[in-house]
């Protein structure tokens, strides 16, 4: 009577380990560039780049993957020559659905493939995870958008990140609004989900420190769109400003049912609310609103890069593309000043670097985080967020001050 | 006090809500015992629809109202449409099945309802033209909206009207005789089949309605508002006595009251450091204006779970006792 | 022992040989081809173990239980809480584990006690209830006391370790190469063994034909004396059990753990691979757990080039194609083979004789 079982599941082993071995044969060929005449010797050397290419955020994805992409094919433009041997780069994208299972076995999936570096991954959630693979095999990352503190606080000396933290925007933010606005009272609420609570708490940490009275924590879901109870609890308190962390998706119904209800405060988000799409949610209620970016915004990255980006893909960058094409070309000159592909190799040397992006100057601190992030403030203004400050090292400048700042960047 | 009357003016509003949806839930169930778990996501195909057909009109310069109405005329077809190939193609033919089938089946209804609108709608949040102009009232220190009137008085109307439809017409009769006894009512002449099947685009039809009020309300719509909201609504209907329509009414307003209140309340009463005794022994994490919360707004959706499991526990009729006929 | 009976026992050795010998080499075959398809493997096995658990509970009993991953989350928990910077503890995995499955086990029992006497409906949404309760509290027992740190997850949680043998490094043993995956996958291979042992005791035995009574008339059942509670309590319990030492492991596996790996869907899918699989059948829930968890790797390997080539875009994402199969798995068996594809012959029997 076992048989049957047997043969069945024997059967379907087997065929799973067919389709397994076949389907690895079917995964889309990576771009290739001009192929080189073998009259140099050339190295070949795969980058990874991961982020969720399906999913809520997939445009997002997307626009990271075109950044580290624009890099790539810049470099194997350039003819860099790497250890005396020509290097060709090819970049191997993938998608991690933004869930931490899908994460880990991309990770390993490129660790196997034996990527020299990973570009990625998106968010700090798939992020974090996926380090610890990398970490043990030994390959260097550098993520253009995970802003979880906990990514450089974990002690892996492969992680690298060259935007700002969550506990760098939080204070800046918090900051920006206390000296602007100088509120007594301030209501945070958060969407309960790693992000919109890290952020939150951030905030109050940092209201609380310049004594301003912060109103009990107050939370919603990343699915909530009826806001009324917990906004009527709070105007009962009578704050002088609201903030939230979470993303335009929950904020825009939490600031249109807050200036429906009278609560008339100053609105702070934090970069998960700070787009364009605040103002489709929430109509003229959103108009006025503070947000923050970790950052600088797009249209202040370097001009060369915003037209190649504009030129290859037909499309503006929309998010972190810039940290993305910055973080890929730090993998490519730390290997070039090395002279050698191998991690083991050039990791030092990315430690140590000082490399001028289309981001400005960066540079690394023994975690891994960039030195002087900056954070930008927002603010909407006729349905559309324009930036109005930027926060560098602790120092807050207007926007035009940092744009003449920035001038001359490559 | 003030914002006592304000949350209880949210809560009749969203709880309005949860009765209409709930309708559909305990007039599925008491007609034939099944959860219809995919009721929910008829609620979110109505409301998608509305958008869409929204979003076209919306620029044409019509007035709102009719724009509103027409989104809401074209999302009930579609509605009922779905509800009747859900129930022709997958719950007719396990009438006769024992319960474990047609519920598994209903979930995976739910499953691929949710993932084709995704397809076709996207897994974006979509956003409701803002072409309503909001206008509100003050009243005794509570503020209510044109729109929040506009649901509750078409809420109680869709109740009336679902009331005289059940109690004061033939097809309503028919209704109550399937419910109770699907063999005897046979034998009297009634195509337990055709009734049934009305029976579900009823539903689906208050399912669509819901769905533009949910949209228009809120201004956002999602490919997954309608699993919690579905549930929510269940919990309504259970609570109020399943296949009991008033029950469903009375139901979905207490459910929406009590999350009001508790999101509103359950914060403060909770907050250790308010009691002088409590938040001596705390010290340090009250002093300073601090507060130590033990169940905060966080836990509003329970609230939905534990009275449902509560009223389960201690009285499984529901409070105006269950309606529900002896399943062959 | 006649020819003809000795021939069937070494036949049916021969076959249990064959098949020992297969699952012993396929990680290294598999390797070859990559060591993610280990993990993939690996995860499989995981919902092997929920499926098995979850078929004590739907399959055996009769109980339609909505909520089951919630013991997966409490037993991810246990060994996470225990074996993280979260409190500062790193106990051996061999402590926590039954520690998990106990807690687990206390959970089943608590969440059980209310739902004696619902009916089949009632009870699949009061346990869908009791599952997102569950959820709900891991994802905010971080204030006002940081007990899981909330919707951040914990995270560095401590891979097994036993003298030497660390099941996250790649090792050398005898000479051959054992990567982390490898490891892993050869210990929930010794604990599915012991489950489907476990299953298939219990399915002949006293309390199984209990709960097969139970399961067909609850009344007569307790007519005839069977302590109906205390056996609905021991199949949640012994569910959640299995259930929880599957989460002990995946929070290993995956080092970082977060409410969001326990949600509703993941527990209507172990309830799916149950169904599709056959309820009640040991073997039929074993297909259907590793039938639902390849066949949408391997489709999301073989369909987004397939679409690429064909229409130059993703027109439908793989993670869609996924839940699609679910759902209509779901349908379908229900529509036309409602016992499932390894139907148990009682089952087969109930679910179709009155159609």
């Amino acid at each position: 009577m076992q048989q049957p079982k047997f043969g069945i599941s024997l059967l379907v082993a087997a065929s799973a380990l067919a389709l397994a071995g076949c389907g690895e044969e079917k995964k889309p060929e990576p771009a290739k560039t001009q192929a080189q005449a073998p009259a140099v010797p050339t190295i070949e050397i795969k980058i990874g780049h991961v982020a969720p290419l399906t999913g809520g955020i997939a445009h997002l994805g997307k626009d990271n993957e075109n950044g580290a992409r624009l890099a790539i094919d810049q470099a194997n433009a350039a003819k860099i020559m790497i250890g005396g041997k020509l290097a060709h780069f090819e970049l191997l994208a993938e998608d991690d659905q933004a869930d931490p299972k899908v994460a880990t076995t991309v990770a390993q999936k490129l660790v196997d493939a034996k990527v020299a570096g990973v570009d990625g991954h998106l968010n700090s959630g798939t992020t974090i995870p996926a380090s610890a693979i990398y970490h043990q095999a030994g390959v260097p990352m550098i993520t253009g958008s995970a802003t979880n503190p906990m990514l450089t606080e974990q002690g892996f000396d492969n992680v690298f990140r060259v935007v700002g933290r969550d506990d760098q925007q939080g204070p800046a933010i918090a900051s920006y609004l206390a000296a602007t606005d100088k509120p007594k009272v301030v209501a945070v609420i958060d969407d309960a989900t790693a992000y919109g609570q890290g952020l939150a708490d951030e905030v109050a940490k940092t209201l609380k420190a310049a004594g301003i009275k912060v109103l009990a924590r107050e939370k919603g879901t990343d699915k909530t769109t009826d806001w009324k109870a917990v906004l009527t609890k709070i105007k009962g308190e009578k704050p002088d400003a609201v903030f939230y962390g979470g993303m335009d998706a929950t904020g825009g119904p939490l600031i249109k049912q807050g200036k429906e209800l009278g609560l008339d405060a100053v609105y702070a988000f934090g970069d998960g609310a700070c787009t364009d799409k605040m103002a489709e949610l929430a109509g003229q209620a959103a108009e006025g609103m503070l947000c923050s970016q970790a950052g600088i915004p797009p249209q202040a990255a370097s001009k060369s890069f915003l037209d190649a980006y504009k030129a290859k893909f037909n499309t503006d960058p929309i998010l972190y593309a810039p940290f993305t094409y910055d973080a890929a070309n730090l993998l490519i000159e730390a290997m070039r000043e090395a002279g050698s592909a191998e991690p083991a190799k050039y990791l030092p040397t990315l430690h140590k670097i000082s490399y001028m992006g289309a981001t400005g100057r960066i540079e690394f601190d023994a975690k891994g985080d960039r030195k002087d992030a900056e954070i930008t403030i927002f603010s909407m203004k006729s349905g559309k967020i324009a930036p109005i400050a930027v926060v560098k090292s602790g120092k807050t400048m207007t926007y035009d001050e940092f744009l003449k700042g920035m001038g001359g960047a490559k | 006090m003030d914002i006592f009357l304000q949350q209880v003016v949210n809560g009749l509003t969203l709880g309005a809500v949860y009765a209409i949806v709930a309708l559909g839930y305990t007039m599925v169930y008491g007609i034939i015992q099944l959860i219809n778990f995919a009721h929910g996501e008829v609620v979110m195909i109505g409301a998608m629809v509305a958008l869409s057909v929204i979003n076209l009109l919306a620029d044409s310069g019509l007035p709102p109202l009719v724009v509103v109405l027409t989104g809401a005329a074209c999302a009930i077809p579609v509605c009922m449409l779905v509800a009747y190939a859900m129930e022709r193609l997958a719950y007719r033919p396990l009438r006769r099945a024992p319960r474990l089938a047609p519920l598994i089946t209903a979930i995976g209804v739910s499953i691929i309802l949710q993932h084709l609108a995704m397809l076709v709608w996207s897994r974006n949040v979509l956003a409701f033209p803002q072409i309503i102009d909001t206008r509100v009232y003050n009243f005794a220190g509570a503020v209510i909206t044109n729109v929040q009137i506009a649901i509750l008085l078409s809420c109680v109307a869709l109740m009336a009207a679902l009331a005289w439809l059940v109690y004061r017409t033939r097809l309503g009769t028919a209704m109550r005789a399937t419910a109770q006894n699907p063999q005897v009512a046979g034998l009297m002449g009634i195509d337990a089949n055709r009734v049934i099947a009305t029976t579900f685009l009823i539903g689906a039809a208050l399912a669509a309605i819901a769905g533009v009020m949910v949209g228009t309300y809120y201004g956002v719509a999602q490919y997954t508002m309608g699993s919690i909201l579905g549930l929510k609504a269940f919990s309504a209907a259970v609570l109020g006595g399943i296949g009991n329509i008033p029950g469903a009414m009375l139901g979905g307003v207490l459910l929406g009251v009590v999350e009001a209140l508790g999101a509103g309340y359950i914060g403060s009463l909770t907050d250790l450091c308010s009691y002088p005794v409590i938040s001596g022994w705390l010290g340090a994490r009250c002093a300073g204006g601090g507060h130590f919360v033990l169940f905060g707004s966080n836990y509003q959706d329970v609230f939905a779970f534990a009275v449902l499991i509560l009223v389960l526990v201690f009285r499984p009729s529901g409070l105006l006792g269950e309606r529900v006929g002896d399943r062959a | 022992m006649s020819a003809g009976a000795r021939r069937k026992g070494v036949l049916f050795w021969g076959g249990v040989a064959l098949v020992a010998a297969v699952l012993i080499v396929l990680p290294f075959a598999v390797t070859q081809i990559g060591t993610t398809w280990v993990r993939v493997t690996n995860l499989a096995l995981l919902y092997v173990m929920l499926a098995l658990g979850l078929n004590i509970v739907v399959g055996f009993a009769g109980l339609l239980d909505l909520g089951y991953i919630a013991f997966y989350g409490v037993g991810a928990y246990t060994y996470a809480l225990l074996a993280s910077p979260q409190f500062g503890l790193h106990l051996p995995f061999w402590v926590i584990l039954p520690i998990g499955a106990a807690i687990a086990a206390l959970f089943g029992v608590l969440l059980g006690a209310p739902t004696l006497k619902l009916r089949g409906d009632y009870l699949a949404i009061v346990t869908l209830g009791f599952g997102e309760i569950i959820r709900i509290f891991l994802n905010n027992l971080a204030q006002p006391v940081n007990i899981t740190n909330g919707p951040q997850g914990v995270y560095r949680i401590d891979p097994f370790r036993l003298d030497g043998l660390n099941f996250a490094t790649n090792q050398k043993i005898l000479g051959l190469e054992f990567s982390g995956p490898i490891k892993y996958y050869y210990l929930l291979i010794v604990f599915v063994a012991l489950i489907i042992g476990i299953n298939l005791r219990l399915q002949n035995s006293r309390i199984g034909r209990a709960w097969e009574a139970i399961r067909e008339d609850e009344v007569a059942a307790r007519a005839m004396g069977i302590n109906t509670t205390k056996l609905k309590l021991l199949s949640y319990a012994m569910g959640a059990t299995f259930g929880g030492l599957a989460g002990g492991v995946f929070a290993a596996i995956q080092e970082f753990i977060s409410p969001e790996s326990f949600v509703l869907v993941e527990s209507i899918l172990v309830v799916s691979m149950v169904v599709l699989g056959g309820m009640g059948n040991v073997w039929g829930v074993v297909l259907g757990a590793v039938l639902l968890s390849f066949v949408p790797e391997i489709l999301r390997f073989s369909v987004a080039p397939v679409q690429q080539a064909l229409f130059g875009r993703m027109l439908i994402e793989p993670e869609v194609i996924r839940m699609l199969l679910f759902g209509f798995a779901m349908v379908l068996v229900m529509l036309f083979r409602p016992a499932g594809l390894l139907p148990s012959a009682v089952r087969k029997r109930e679910l179709t004789e009155r159609r």
